[in-house]
């Protein structure tokens, strides 16, 4: 899933401060997952910006409104569509892609992010998740025993490990970074194929990933 | 004074609930001000009661739970104890003082205790709006205030 953390409540507060009328809008699906901006967030956001208005003398009206996804166009209903339209700003609590594509749907509508989207990650225990995939475009995950050096790796190394591997940790934060080629040649090794890692990995085609430019996919089986 | 603080106490039913009906029982005096929410657990508290409590205009909020190991539901207690903490953060951001939001554990036998954090609790929060001091030194070291059984 997409992982993303609430901004700095002053920052969001700044943004909202000076509108008469915001809505909250919540995603239903990643970052409700992640307990970042599902329907629970957008209320206690909401909250929050009531409580600081009445407490900063600001005159706030503020509505709460949470969709299944905000970066898919079936889900943004009439329902939905009115309370955006009645909103001077929407403060969006999906990924930054949701809070582009409710405007993309709604040219006339001000959005404002409320979230700071960070990475492709996976639940590890309730309440901490942790970088899985980095969309390279290109998954090699298969030459490593199913871990992935691309997103793992804090250099990102296809032919690791680096001098930096001590103990398993990684040298960029020890205490809360896993040094993954430690924990590919572990794998390789129980999967009885570590004689793998014997050969070089060639230089990645990077073009794929970001820097061939913004990406798209095209179905064209798919498109009506 | 010019108000009396309006206090809001979200009780669970197996302890401070218990301990305040106890503490009625034993004619106890505590503030008529402080207002009992009864729960089935503090694990039932949710940050956005938290918070509604304070948007309806309560002066300062307590969440009075079982003592640590003794939840009805195991793990209850904890839970709040991490919600509170949190809420306490929340509540902060939005410039509200933190020390108007408090978590207790009162067990049930502990109708006296439930008077004493009550009085401590009222006597704070006047405190505060009289700008007259922060939330007693006693209490406020750990943020958590544990009875002493």
């Amino acid at each position: 899933m997409i992982t993303a953390e609430r901004k700095p409540f002053d920052e969001i507060y700044e943004a909202v401060s000076k509108n008469g009328k915001i809505l909250v809008l919540g995603c239903g699906s990643c970052v409700t997952v992640c307990m970042a901006g599902g329907e629970k967030e957008v209320q206690i956001l909401a909250n929050q910006i009531r409580l600081a208005a009445k407490e900063k003398g600001d005159t706030i009206d503020v509505t709460e409104h949470t969709i299944m996804r905000q970066c898919d166009r079936e889900f943004y209903d009439e329902e939905t569509a009115k309370k955006i339209r009645e909103a001077d700003l929407v403060l969006s609590i999906a990924c930054g892609v949701g809070v582009q594509y409710c405007t993309e749907v709604f040219p006339d509508a001000v959005a404002v992010p409320g979230l700071n989207t960070k990475f492709y990650g996976a639940n590890l225990e309730q309440g901490v998740w942790g970088e899985r995939c980095a969309g390279c475009g290109q998954c090699v995950i298969a030459s490593f025993g199913g871990l992935c050096p691309v997103a793992r790796c804090s250099k990102s190394l296809l032919n690791g490990p680096c001098g930096g591997s001590s103990a398993g940790k990684c040298e960029v934060d020890p205490e809360n970074i896993d040094c993954i080629w430690q924990l590919i040649y572990d794998r390789m090794e129980q999967l009885g194929r570590v004689d793998e890692l014997e050969a070089n990995q060639e230089i990645k085609d990077w073009s794929t990933a970001r820097d061939g430019g913004p990406r798209k996919i095209v179905r064209e089986d798919m498109k009506l | 004074m010019s108000k009396e603080p309006r206090i809001i106490a979200f009780c669970c039913h197996y302890c401070a609930f218990t301990a305040a009906d106890l503490a009625g029982t034993m004619r106890q005096q505590y503030p008529s001000n402080v207002r009992i929410v009864r729960l089935p657990c503090t694990g039932k508290v949710d940050i956005n009661m938290i918070l509604e409590a304070f948007q309806a205009g309560a002066d300062g909020v307590m969440v009075a739970g079982c003592e640590i190991g003794s939840c009805h539901f195991i793990h209850g207690n904890v839970r709040a104890v991490k919600r509170v903490a949190y809420a306490k953060t929340l509540v902060a951001e939005t410039g509200i003082n933190p020390e108007r939001l408090e978590m207790y554990h009162i067990a049930a036998s502990q109708g006296p205790l439930f008077a004493q954090r009550a009085n401590e609790f009222t006597e704070r929060i006047t405190n505060l709006m009289n700008g007259t001091g922060t939330a007693e030194e006693s209490e406020s070291e750990s943020g958590t205030v544990e009875a002493n059984a």
